[in-house]
């Protein structure tokens, strides 16, 4: 919807369709002391969200349509801007068991991930794909061949050589992402390949484009930002799942999100407790937060600099998103339920730890100076920031 | 010097510096009044026979008092984290805390708590700066220069802090370095660092020192060798391999039969004794340089 984004003159304000965002650890059920479904939510708003999708490797794990019942039953009462919940693909996301899909699809199940765990299992995944073609929902894969990743915990390259890091390299995504579209073009089924971070990947991805498989990716603000260079910090809320990778790896994940072939940002909005996040690297949880910095930090990053136009940004969170997890397109149009944004590009500031509605702070932004903000979000209809 | 934690966070300068102080204190045997009244906290996390004593005799000859914990046995048995293991020890007022920890960063993280200057005595697979100092003090006293030297370092670079940090230091000496081993056990990208890399033992022919790694016995349950025979057989650096005069040296403990063969540490051209005592004497100039010039600390609040 490119065309109806109307800059008003002499300001620097954009009207535009709300964003989408596929990929949110909302913590819930488990770790409300991180993360709440009304929490993250707000967070979601003060990013310009009108929508969003929950992840299930939550503790109990949503593999089971009572767990899932009671979370779109909390949604309903909590949830700011319009949730969706993914469902497990293997019970227990133990990778052995497929979870009912068919039940969990009619209680609402948005999509189907274990999403922070492979399927490790070839049979499994092939399984999952023959058998959730009933469901109607999509497939959505963390790519890692795990025992290529083991105790990994940066991209390997001379960075983690020198640092001496347990290395996890591009390959262990880039294998897995071969595997799985090879799987999908041999069932002829879609699916969606989340938070991909290696120029492998994004080769074999657009490889399988060209045979006609039909795939759609997401990749994250912080790896079309950041580069292992970052690891140097030592700083945990540099630590993520996959691992930054080296920059010819992000300026192919910029290349394939302004080329079409991702075609989303997902936050992979990952939010843990200070005490996790402020002992040493080797011992923090994997994941950062990004739902109130995905816009500004990439329209600062790469929209100002040149690297991506704005018109493809905005698509690329809003439609492309939408598109892809088979959701309803926010649109600007006369008539249509208002899913909009309100973004002032010349506005500055700073990213503080004070300043969240998420629980949690673990952003790598910390102390950034940021330029673009959301000054309003209506989700459905409803004015639910600014 | 504010603290030691990293190779990369010296000059040649500071490197050449310690590098006199450690001489000097290497012709005394006295105990030195440096450090009289002053509190050096020893934490290892990590099993050490060498390093550990060599940092609380170096200490004691500065005339410092010693404190030396642990991890087993202490309150880190019973789940406490780092940051507050310092926070409590630092109300004795430290002033300096030598650490050893199996993660990387932990100096940092302690120094962030702590406000004692900051030994690092090995942190995870990264750095363990005091080694490499001895080491060079070690190759000097032997060969009487580093630059232009050539140093090959065999074995397991993959988990060695000790081959990360000699790099660096023979990099920033004008010293040149090979890193021989496995490809399994060669990391990628380390060429970054300065130094070249070969599978082949044989490139350590043209080498003023080999520098001989420990080969550790959970290596191969990774497969990243199929054996310890088979590794001793392709890289153990035995007679046949080194030619007369060429210096060896190893950070010990050793595996005689593995990596180094018993011939080769007992040899005259061993330096491993030698590394032993000038650790002694680096460790005082590292102290001595972190604290002799300073206030004792406040206690941080």
């Amino acid at each position: 919807m490119i065309a109806a984004i109307e800059p008003a003159p002499a300001t620097a304000r954009v009207l535009a369709p709300a964003f989408v965002d596929p990929h949110v650890h909302l913590r819930s059920p488990g770790r409300e002391d991180e993360e709440t479904i009304a929490s993250g939510t707000a967070a979601a708003a003060a990013g310009g969200y009108c929508a969003i999708l929950a992840m299930p490797n939550t503790d109990p794990v949503v593999d089971s349509a009572a767990v899932l019942g009671s979370l779109v039953e909390a949604a309903r009462r909590e949830a700011l801007v319009p949730t969706g919940f993914m469902a497990a693909i293997s019970k227990r996301l133990g990778g052995e068991e497929l979870t009912e899909m068919a039940e969990l699809a009619d209680a609402g199940a948005a999509a189907f991930t274990d999403d922070g765990r492979p399927v490790t299992s070839a049979g499994l995944m092939r399984r999952a794909l023959q058998y959730g073609a009933i469901t109607g929902r999509p497939l959505a894969l963390h790519c890692e061949e795990p025992t290529l990743s083991r105790e990994g915990q940066m991209h390997e390259g001379a960075v983690c050589a020198e640092l001496g890091f347990a290395p996890y390299p591009s390959v262990a995504e880039s294998a897995m992402v071969e595997r799985d579209l090879s799987l999908a073009a041999h069932e002829s089924r879609p699916l969606h390949l989340m938070h991909l971070s290696a120029r492998e990947s994004v080769d074999a991805l657009r490889a399988a484009h060209a045979r006609g498989v039909r795939a759609t990716a997401e990749v994250t603000p912080h790896h079309l930002v950041l580069t292992d260079e970052a690891v140097r910090s030592l700083d945990p809320n540099v630590k993520m799942n996959p691992p930054l990778r080296a920059d010819a790896d992000r300026a192919a994940l910029v290349e394939a999100l302004r080329d079409g072939t991702i075609a989303c940002v997902a936050t992979d909005h990952a939010p843990h407790s200070r005490e996790e996040k402020e002992g040493t690297f080797e011992e923090a949880p994997f994941g950062v937060t990004g739902l109130e910095t995905a816009f500004a930090a990439l329209h600062t990053h790469l929209v100002e600099p040149g690297l991506l136009p704005l018109e493809t940004l905005l698509e690329r969170m809003s439609a492309g998103p939408a598109r892809a997890l088979g959701l309803p397109e926010p649109r600007v149009e006369v008539g249509a339920r208002a899913n909009l944004v309100l973004l002032d590009l010349e506005a500055e500031w700073r990213v503080e730890e004070s300043g969240f509605r998420s629980r949690s702070a673990n952003s790598w932004l910390l102390g950034e100076r940021l330029r673009g903000a959301v000054l309003k979000t209506v989700a459905d209809g409803r004015v639910v920031h600014g | 010097m504010r603290h030691l934690i990293s190779i990369a966070d010296l000059g040649r300068d500071e490197v050449e510096g310690l590098l006199e102080s450690a001489a000097r204190l290497a012709r005394t045997d006295e105990r030195l009044p440096a450090l009289r009244g002053k509190l050096v906290l020893s934490l290892f996390f990590e099993p050490s026979t060498r390093t550990s004593s060599s940092f609380e005799l170096a200490a004691k000859r500065l005339s410092a008092d010693v404190m030396s914990l642990k991890a087993s046995g202490s309150s880190v048995d019973k789940g406490e984290s780092l940051k507050d293991t310092v926070l409590t020890l630092t109300q004795y007022a430290p002033a300096a805390i030598v650490v050893r920890h199996p993660h990387i960063g932990a100096p940092e993280l302690v120094a962030r708590h702590s406000g004692a200057a900051v030994v690092n005595a090995g942190d995870g697979k990264r750095q363990h700066p005091t080694q490499a100092l001895l080491d060079l003090f070690t190759i000097r006293e032997s060969l009487g220069r580093l630059e232009g030297l050539h140093v090959a370092i065999v074995g397991d670079v993959l988990h060695s802090r000790v081959a990360r940090s000699l790099v660096q230091a023979l990099g920033l000496v004008g010293a040149r370095t090979t890193l021989v081993g496995p490809p399994t056990l060669l990391p990628r990208g380390i060429e970054a660092l300065g130094c070249e890399t070969s599978t082949e033992i044989g490139a350590i022919a043209d080498a003023d020192v080999v520098y001989v790694l420990r080969m550790q016995r959970e290596r191969m349950e990774s497969a990243f060798v199929p054996s310890l025979r088979e590794y001793a057989a392709r890289w153990g650096v035995t007679p046949e391999r080194l030619r007369p005069g060429q210096k060896v040296m190893h950070p010990g403990p050793i595996n005689r039969g593995v990596e180094i063969d018993g011939r080769v540490a007992d040899s005259p051209d061993s330096l491993i004794l030698e590394q032993v005592r000038a650790g002694l004497a680096v460790r005082m100039a590292v102290l001595q340089e972190l604290l002799a010039a300073r206030p004792a600390l406040e206690v941080v609040a």
